[in-house]
């Protein structure tokens, strides 16, 4: 709401990301937009709970699941959830250089994230020929994952879409807001891979 | 924008106005035209039911297509009719009351009214295209799943289209209350109408997401070959009925709490007192949505979940008798003693208090886990849940329309018209639905399309079904009153004597609704100003440039292409050339968004000069 | 816009406290991936009987969800009362969804 948008380091506030009423309602409602998205989950960990026994003949969890690339997933995640800390460390102290290359670092990792998981699926469909339609694990297993993935995939191409938008005019208050909830997305989606990793992976490979 | 200046303007743009709109107050009498109009809708589908339940054995219906409306009158009253009236309700009043000049968020506003819109028109374009959905509102794997044709891919994509949109409302009402209360304007010193329209949005932010969840599941199950409720793969028709009553157990809190605090204001208002506790009112409210999240498995007694289960959730069901009991006693007590006038929405308002209550004890009734055994889809349950859907939320928002009507549109419904619509409403609501009880006892089971003669069901029927036309007559009287009333004189800002924020303005508003920003001085902050004898708001801020957003015709545009998108899905079970319509749809959605985060709306602002020139 | 880039004139206190407070966020970083390698490790050798292991996993589990919303996201800040009351609802109704679930459906 402030009538000059522009930035500059004189009037740099601690917080850019409430510094205007636009800012603070983003900031408040995308926390809110979070606290919904945790029943959005939470109804598919629980459908997914309900069905992972159902294999119906096919591939149970613990046939399939291979521990390694699940790990190298969840490093991935992990430390694109560290990397865009990093990029907001640099946006408070409005380096606007330095909190890019951390976000692209960030959707880098994110994109190794994605490409680790198709070839998880494509894995488990050509060798095992466990399919969203063969069983109801099979189905509740891609609901779950492919919801994930698909935030993940939402937003990679909503931070290039902010990186691409501002890259030639810096930080301001306007912007400012934009980035810093998409980091608490990527935060949320990494709490939401913690319990995929658990529950999912192995708790499924106990059993 | 007042409406007689917008009346002597083209049709042409008064319609781009509303359809590029971003102001609240707009958005609510699109949200009031749009509800209307499916309420009707909806109602004409009560009344057929009706008409084919007058005598026994009538075919005036085939049992299919009793099927579909029974079907589309639940859906429709609950999704789009009752939740869009909440909705106007809110985005006309609960700026006001918190002193703002706008929601949070404008854009998202239009966005949410639109996704519903496109959202109800999807679903009632079934009727055109090969038969609507017939497997209950509540659509019940397997019966959803195998049910032939498309009527339910209708449901589903519509469902979740108009979902997105409710979804969208909710978080914008949120942050608005928590960010643009006005100077003094304290959680505590809120108006019960966005106490409660707040905590309904608490609702909303946490049930929508279990639907949209449950719809996805049903929809990749009918349209893309998954297998969640076939059995036969394994899968398990309860995960619906547990998901959808997830949502489905807060949505009827979602309906009921925002006109829990209309009452409360109009009470209020007419008995000329400050609201009797309260705060017990507030956390009254909290508790019942607190305790609405836990007590979903009540809809599902007969299932089989086992006597311990049930057990838990007969109790929480009925401990939610205890706050609104407490609720119910503040509202008697609030009247005691007043100053009472009684008008129109006064009388919705007392109307509503022996039918909840009756509602309410009926609720305790079903929520008896072995009593609910013989309640259990018979019409003693649609007795039950017309008595607190009618009986709370239609009435209360018969109440509100006329108690806001002046606010939304400058007019004051007409007292006599208001009357005989009250009256004819009243008494046929009573003689429709307080027999389906006893029907419901007899042994008349939901949803069937005919009853036979010797099952001695027949006079009750028939009373219903007179009473029903009475509901109508009522209806159609309330809609002759509002295109009357559109010519009477201007209402001034404060017809009812009232006591909060949104009778400090004009009626209706001028577009940034405050020249300057109130200074809320406690609860109802207008009586405060009356009472100490200056009767108008002190100003919080010296005048200045008001920031006001800019109208986009993007939120039209996006759900459009979501509208296009919902046929793709539907019919790309039948050719797979339809993925392109899919597809193309989609992606023309993606567009807008784009468009939208590639271009800074920044608003415009309206100078000071302008605002001195424009009389008070 | 572009020499905003670089700058130093942001106060030198709040450099110190982003700086403190990055610090903080490595250690949980750090904390996070251990707990990450300890749950892998506990199902990768079975080291731990069945019954046992599952709660293991879960207390790892929410413990790193903490640091998230805590360090990550800023949740132990102030003004974010709201959101952290949002947070935890959402958490309540999550839980009961996960509880009904998966104890109440028939198998």
């Amino acid at each position: 709401m402030s009538h000059d948008h522009s930035l500059n380091p004189e009037t740099m506030p601690h917080e850019p990301e409430k510094a205007t009423l636009e800012g603070k309602n983003k900031f408040i409602g995308f926390w809110f937009f979070l606290g919904g998205e945790t029943v959005l989950f939470a109804s598919l960990f629980g459908t997914y709970l309900a069905l992972h026994n159902s294999t119906a003949g096919g591939p149970a969890g613990n046939e399939l699941f291979g521990l390694e690339l699940v790990f190298v997933m969840t490093i991935l995640l992990l430390t694109s959830s560290l990397t865009s800390v990093y990029a907001i460390y640099h946006m408070k102290n409005n380096d606007f250089g330095k909190m890019t290359l951390w976000f692209i670092i960030t959707i880098i990792l994110g994109f190794g994230f994605v490409g680790c998981e198709l070839y998880e699926f494509h894995h488990y469909i050509t060798e095992y020929g466990f399919t969203f339609r063969s069983s109801a694990f099979g189905s509740a297993f891609y609901a779950l994952l492919g919801f994930h993935g698909g935030h993940v995939t939402f937003g990679l191409f909503w931070m290039i879409a902010l990186l691409i938008r501002n890259a030639r005019r810096g930080l301001n208050l306007y912007n400012a807001p934009k980035f810093y909830i998409w980091s608490l997305y990527w935060h949320f989606i990494d709490v939401v891979w913690v319990f995929i990793f658990t529950v999912v992976y192995l708790m499924g490979k106990v059993g | 924008m007042s409406i007689a200046a917008t009346q002597k303007r083209g049709f042409g743009a008064v319609l781009w106005d509303y359809v590029t709109t971003v102001d609240h107050k707009k958005i609510a009498h699109l949200y009031l035209f749009a509800g209307g109009l499916f309420f009707l809708i909806g109602g004409l589908e009560a009344m057929l039911i009706r008409i084919q339940l007058a005598k026994p054995d009538n075919d005036f219906l085939s049992a299919g297509l009793y099927n579909e409306v029974i079907t589309m009158h639940g859906t429709t009253m609950i999704f789009l009719a009752a939740m869009p009236l909440i909705f106007a309700l809110m985005n006309a009043v609960l700026p006001l009351q918190i002193g703002a000049r706008d929601v949070a968020f404008p854009y998202l506003n239009s966005l949410g009214f639109w996704l519903f819109m496109f959202g109800g028109i999807l679903l009632n374009c079934s009727w055109f295209l090969g038969g609507a959905p017939d497997a209950g509102w509540t659509a019940y794997a397997p019966l959803s799943t195998t049910s032939p044709g498309h009527g339910v891919d209708f449901y589903v994509m519509g469902l979740q289209i108009a979902g997105a949109g409710t979804l969208i409302g909710g978080i914008n009402f949120l942050v608005t209350v928590v960010n643009m209360r006005a100077p003094g304007m304290t959680y505590m010193r809120m108006p019960l109408f966005t106490w409660a329209s707040f905590i309904a949005s608490v609702l909303i932010l946490f049930a929508f997401p279990a639907l949209t969840v449950g719809l996805f599941l049903l929809m990749f199950d009918r349209m893309f070959g998954t297998a969640f409720f076939d059995v036969s793969l394994g899968g398990n028709t309860i995960i619906w009925e547990h998901i959808f009553w997830i949502f489905g157990h807060p949505e009827v809190y979602i309906l009921i709490l925002p006109l829990f605090g209309v009452f409360s204001d109009v009470f209020s208002t007419f008995a000329k007192k400050r609201l009797f506790g309260y705060t017990a009112m507030v956390f009254a409210t909290m508790l019942i949505a607190f305790l609405g999240f836990m007590v979903w498995a009540h809809h599902m007694f007969t299932v089989g979940l086992g006597p311990v289960a049930n057990s838990i959730f007969s109790i929480a069901t009925m401990a939610i008798a205890v706050p609104t009991g407490i609720k119910i006693f503040n509202w008697l007590a609030t009247l005691w003693g007043g100053n009472i006038t009684i008008n129109s929405a006064m009388l919705w308002a007392l109307a509503f208090i022996p039918t909840f209550t009756i509602g309410g004890m009926t609720g305790v009734m079903v929520a008896s886990v072995a009593a609910d055994y013989q309640y259990h889809d018979s019409y003693f349950v649609v007795a039950h849940f017309h008595y607190v859907i009618v009986g709370g939320t239609i009435f209360g928002i018969f109440s509100a329309l006329h108690y806001w009507w002046p606010k939304m549109f400058g007019r004051i419904l007409r007292e006599g018209l208001g009357k005989l619509t009250f009256w004819t409403f009243f008494i046929g609501f009573h003689l429709t639905f307080f027999i389906q009880h006893f029907l419901g006892l007899m042994g008349m089971p939901r949803r069937y399309w005919v009853f036979h003669s010797g099952d001695g069901l027949d006079l009750g029927n028939l009373i219903s079904t007179i009473g029903a036309f009475f509901m109508a007559f009522g209806v159609i009287v309330f809609i002759i009153n509002a295109i009357l009333t559109a010519r009477d004189a201007k209402a001034p800002a404060d017809p009812w004597d009232g006591r909060t924020l949104e009778w400090a303005t004009a009626s209706p508003p001028a577009h940034y609704n405050f020249k300057q920003t109130p200074l809320v001085r406690g609860l109802d902050p207008l009586w405060i100003e009356k009472s100490e004898g200056k009767g108008k708001m002190t100003p919080a801020e010296p005048l200045g440039e008001i920031h006001m957003p800019n109208s986009s015709f993007l939120p039209f545009l996006f759900s459009l292409g979501l509208f296009v998108a919902g046929f793709g899905f539907i019919y790309q079970t039948d050719n797979k050339a339809w993925l392109a319509v899919l597809i193309g749809g989609m992606a023309f959605s993606l567009g807008t968004m784009v468009v939208r985060s590639m271009k800074d709306d920044l608003g415009y602002h309206i100078s000071k000069e302008e605002l001195e020139r424009e009389a008070d | 816009m572009t020499e905003n880039t670089g700058s130093n004139k942001i106060d030198s206190f709040h450099k110190k406290k982003n700086k403190e407070e990055m610090q903080k966020q490595l250690i949980s970083f750090a904390l996070m991936i251990v707990f990450t390698i300890l749950a892998f490790v506990v199902v990768a050798t079975g080291m731990m009987d069945k019954m046992l292991v599952i709660p293991v996993l879960l207390v790892l589990a929410i413990v790193q969800v903490a640091f998230q919303f805590y360090y990550f996201m800023h949740m132990k800040h102030e003004g974010h009362e709201m959101a952290s009351a949002m947070i935890y609802g959402g958490i309540w109704a999550a839980i009961l969804a996960v509880a009904g679930l998966s104890t109440i459906v028939w198998w």
